[in-house]
């Protein structure tokens, strides 16, 4: 690798503004994580300069030997050097091997009862969020974005509602696959506050690109007050339900849930606080107007194959249940 | 020794095909039939090269439109799917049907029908695969197809039949395939070239076939089972029904890990007979070479599980598998440290095929150091299905098994056309594949330590991967346009190269005994080898002994260690039924996509088809008479 060193290092230094990138970890496992790479980038960029330079120098020496006719090496040199080179590769292997044994030991460090318990599930192509609330053991319900407390560890477990997915959070953790039937686990012990991204990381059909999630690392009391807004339902229903409410009840209710109201879908994501995430369909579109709406009118041609179907909604009905997805915050 | 006239028309006569298409559809010839596997493989690089460059193209920019997903997907599902199982690792058999023999100074294969068969039922392969893309049924969940998205829940329609009895035909052949280059090495080595004596490619290839024997039955096992849990509805991988998704993964594995070393240790073979030829040195280190080989093959069986580290299997468990994928890295370094010691210690010279030894040498340690990275369970959880991977499978099955092919192919195609290639052009070609390659795929390992999956048919503007993805798509390009001029240098130099002569670069194995091109029957006698480069006995000439019926298709039998004659093997002759056979075959496996009772009804025909290959004609073999000759 040494041939690219100076391009590797300015797209390191590049990558580390990143927020889907192992090479800025603000986590405890990704930090670990990330000792690890640079001690195996030093061994196996160290070993590749010595293989480079054994090329170049038994490329001179084979023609220096050829023009001026000699006699060919002897065995005896080669041997020894072949000992040694045996001696070497198995030292370099046993500090990568105990490395890598120490670096896995610290991914899940935690105690059970130190940790937050979050579940998360994949779907085709989306992230089901729930946390479980400290106080009254309910679990809460929210989707395509993940909040963590900072300086605290989440112990997610994983599950998958249909297909194998892969749960990644790159900044804070490794990855692990979602698989129907096992509950796996994954530590996250974030340790800077920011904004970073998720993407599902195992191939899961035709939206496998557009299955991504926010990740907000927010300061403990501000995260408390996250997840209580996140636990409170819609103000109940007035007699005087705004249109895009009414609309929404009987077009989008059916799969998806509004808490307070009489939407209880289960199929799609939970949308009671919709309008309070950063971003609309798995990280597909920014949440603004314009993503709404443009969600709402063609979500096909956004997202080819997506459960979401196009509504045959009037132009007047789209517009009100655009204004009062808004209002979900 | 050099056959006179008479001898040559009379072996000419006893070995020659049919006239026309009826000698095409019969032949039994190693070396028709090799040629057959290289050229379809060659195309079929080419079209998948074409997909991957197309793919390249839609990265190149974010949220392109040029593929929509499902294309996308088709493609890169259609590229591995050809690149695995219809190309490299039928490569490496074709080039073992072209040489084992030949560098054994024996007549034919083993079983010279069952490597027709071999190539029919493989091209059966290629044609389901294929015209499946052309009628728009393409595969399109990867080249390893994980339930339950395959099952039959998710993929309904018959895209992920096509691609499990696509691995079903080439599987089959491959077996059948092993079987005979096994077979062929371990009875039928020249008198006097003992285990000991015999030449590390050949070696290379008896391993690798042992392997592929070992390893496919996983594969068949585990696509039958997805096949019948669509078809039937057998439930193996469905998790409500009591199935286990991980299953697959564990058999998929089992089977892939060391298909990745069966199509690597051909090429360590390759490397093997190019440096010692142009070093002109006996090779340094031969029974490390050969015990590494070993090894790596032993291993291999060893490490599945480092392709599911992010399955969340016992972190124990893990750490075991990460000892033994590491530990690949000593035979692997001391073949490296081998093959350098013999270009150091000889003297050495570096025509296009030595080039191709250096870039292989440059290139694959590449990926060998990221394959390490990998191999920790714990860093592979940020790298696995991340462009890093992407571009670690490359560098080790491109630079590691494809760079010595080409290398292969220059220095063996004096043999096989008695004419050299330009050396001038096959110059560029080298420059720019291996530029090519590396600016196209190194990037791919930041891009993957930047955070992008792999699969993902596009990504949003603000990610930063778009000038990484445009220098890979760039370099691709390249690569991509040195393999046409490394094909069209071949294609060219077919008709107007310059002649080579039987031995153009003075080679140490027994293959450059015979003419350039090879006759039928390969070497009028059978040579008699008294050390591991029976070419070089001191410039004296090649000891030969006589006794092989020239009038009968026969071939010599000798023993397993110490290749001593034995008897007299009568050969078959041209047959038409290894092609009924693969037809009857390939049908139960066609119908079988869409009804079970293809497999009660399809075993018919094949029984049919089996009983005329097998009816007795032919007289048992005969432990004749063998003189010596000086």
């Amino acid at each position: 690798m040494s041939r690219f060193a100076p391009i590797v290092l300015t797209l390191l230094l590049g990558a580390c503004a990143g927020v889907q990138t192992p090479l800025s970890p603000v986590g405890d496992q990704a930090s670990a994580l990330h000792s690890l790479f640079m001690l195996m980038m030093f061994v196996c960029g160290g070993v590749y300069l010595v293989v480079l330079t054994g090329i170049i120098w038994s490329v001179l020496a084979a023609r220096a030997r050829r023009r001026q006719d000699a006699k060919n090496g002897s065995d005896k040199v080669l041997s020894r050097g072949l000992y040694t080179a045996a001696a070497v590769i198995v030292a370099g292997l046993t500090v990568l091997i105990v490395g890598s044994f120490i670096a896995d030991r610290a991914l899940i460090a935690a105690r059970d009862d130190d940790a937050m318990l979050v579940r998360v599930t994949g779907h085709q192509w989306w992230w089901r969020i729930e946390y479980r609330d400290p106080a009254s053991r309910r679990w809460i319900e929210t989707a395509n974005e993940l909040h963590l407390p900072l300086g605290r560890t989440a112990r997610i477990e994983l599950d998958s509602g249909d297909v194998i997915h892969s749960f990644w959070v790159p900044n804070v953790a490794g990855k692990i696959d979602m698989i129907p039937g096992r509950r796996n686990i994954v530590d996250l012990t974030p340790r800077r506050v920011g904004w970073f991204r998720g993407q599902c990381a195992e191939f899961c059909g035709a939206q496998h690109a557009h299955m991504a999630f926010d990740v907000k690392v927010e300061a403990p009391a501000e995260f408390d007050a996250w997840l209580a807004r996140q636990d409170n339902p819609v103000a109940a229903a007035a007699p005087d339900m705004p249109r895009g409410m009414a609309v929404f009840q009987g077009v989008c209710g059916s799969c998806h849930n509004v808490r307070g109201t009489s939407a209880m879908g289960r199929a799609g994501p939970d949308l009671t606080h919709f309008a309070s995430r950063r971003s609309i369909a798995a990280g597909t579109l920014p949440m603004t107007r314009g993503g709404i709406q443009g969600w709402l009118a063609q979500p096909q041609a956004l997202k080819p194959g997506t459960s979401m179907p196009t509504v045959p909604l009037a132009p007047s009905d789209a517009d009100a249940v655009a204004t009062y997805l808004e209002t979900l915050r | 020794m050099t056959p006179d006239r008479s001898l040559i028309e009379q072996l000419n006569g006893t070995w020659r095909d049919p006239p026309g298409v009826w000698g095409f559809l019969t032949t039994v010839d190693h070396k028709r039939i090799a040629a057959r596997y290289i050229v379809t493989a060659i195309l079929l690089m080419f079209l998948a090269g074409m997909l991957a460059l197309d793919m390249r193209w839609q990265l190149s920019v974010p949220e392109n439109t040029r593929m929509t997903p499902q294309l996308f997907n088709e493609s890169f599902s259609l590229h591995g799917s050809t690149m695995l199982f219809l190309v490299s690792v039928p490569l490496m058999e074709a080039m073992a049907f072209w040489l084992v023999p030949l560098m054994l100074g024996a007549r034919n294969m083993a079983f010279p029908r069952l490597g027709a068969f071999s190539f029919w039922l493989y091209f059966g392969g290629v044609l389901t695969l294929w015209i499946a893309h052309a009628i728009d049924v393409t595969p399109d969940l990867g080249w390893f197809e994980y339930p339950p998205l395959s099952g039959p829940a998710y993929s309904p329609g018959h895209r992920a039949d096509i691609w499990a009895q696509m691995i079903t035909f080439t599987e089959v052949a491959a077996l059948a395939a092993s079987v005979n280059v096994a077979a062929t090495i371990l009875k039928m080595r020249p008198p006097g070239m003992t285990l000991a004596r015999m030449p590390v490619f050949l070696w290379a290839m008896l391993i690798a076939s042992i392997m592929t024997i070992f390893s496919m039955p996983a594969i068949m096992l585990v696509t039958s089972m997805l096949i019948s849990d669509r078809l039937v509805s057998t439930h193996f991988f469905s998790v409500a029904a009591g199935g286990d998704a991980v299953l697959f993964q564990h058999l998929f594995w089992f089977f892939g890990h060391p298909e990745v070393y069966l199509i690597f240790i051909p090429g360590t073979g390759f490397v093997s007979s190019i440096v010692e030829t142009f070093s002109r040195r006996q090779l340094f280190g031969h029974s490390v070479l050969v015990l590494a080989i070993l090894s790596i093959g032993a291993l291999a069986f060893g490490l599945w599980v480092h392709h599911m580290f992010a399955v969340g299997l016992p972190r124990l468990g893990n750490d075991f598998y990460t000892a033994a994928s590491m530990a690949i890295a000593v035979p692997a370094g001391l073949q490296i440290f081998c093959w350098l010691a013999s270009i150091w210690a000889g003297r050495t010279w570096f025509p296009t095929p030595m080039l191709w030894v250096l870039g292989f040498l440059a290139t694959f340690v590449i990926g060998g150091l990221s394959g390490l990275m990998t191999a920790s369970a714990a860093l592979d959880l940020q790298l696995t299905d991340t462009y890093f991977i992407v571009a670690h499978l490359h560098y080790v099955l491109v630079g590691g098994a494809m760079f010595p092919l080409f290398g292969a192919f220059c220095y063996w195609y004096p043999k096989a056309t008695g004419r050299l290639m330009s050396e001038l052009w096959g110059k560029v070609a080298f420059g720019l594949i291996v530029g090519g390659f590396n600016l196209g795929f190194f990037p791919m390992h930041i891009l993957g330590l930047m955070g992008m999956p792999r699969r993902v048919y596009t990504y949003s503007p603000g990610m930063g991967w778009e000038t990484l993805n445009q220098v890979a798509t760039a370099g691709s390009a390249i690569a991509v346009l040195g393999g046409l001029v490394f094909v069209a240098n071949a294609l060219w130099s077919y008709w107007r190269g310059e002649p080579s002569g039987a031995d153009p670069w003075g080679g140490s194995t027994l293959e450059w005994a015979s003419a350039s091109p090879p006759p039928a029957w390969n070497l009028a006698f059978t040579p008699v080898v008294a050390s591991l480069t029976p070419m070089w006995n001191g410039g004296g000439a090649l000891s030969v002994m006589d006794g092989i019926s020239v009038g009968k298709r026969e071939v010599l039998v000798t023993s397993v260690t110490g290749a001593g004659p034995l008897y007299r093997q009568k050969s078959a002759a041209p047959s038409v039924w290894p092609l009924l056979a693969a037809l009857a075959v390939s049908a139960m496996f066609l119908g079988s996509i869409f009804t079970p009772w293809a497999i009660p009804i399809g075993t018919l025909p094949i029984a049919a088809a089996l009983i005329g290959w097998f009816w007795p004609n032919r007289p048992r073999a005969k432990i004749g008479p063998l003189k010596a000759m000086p």
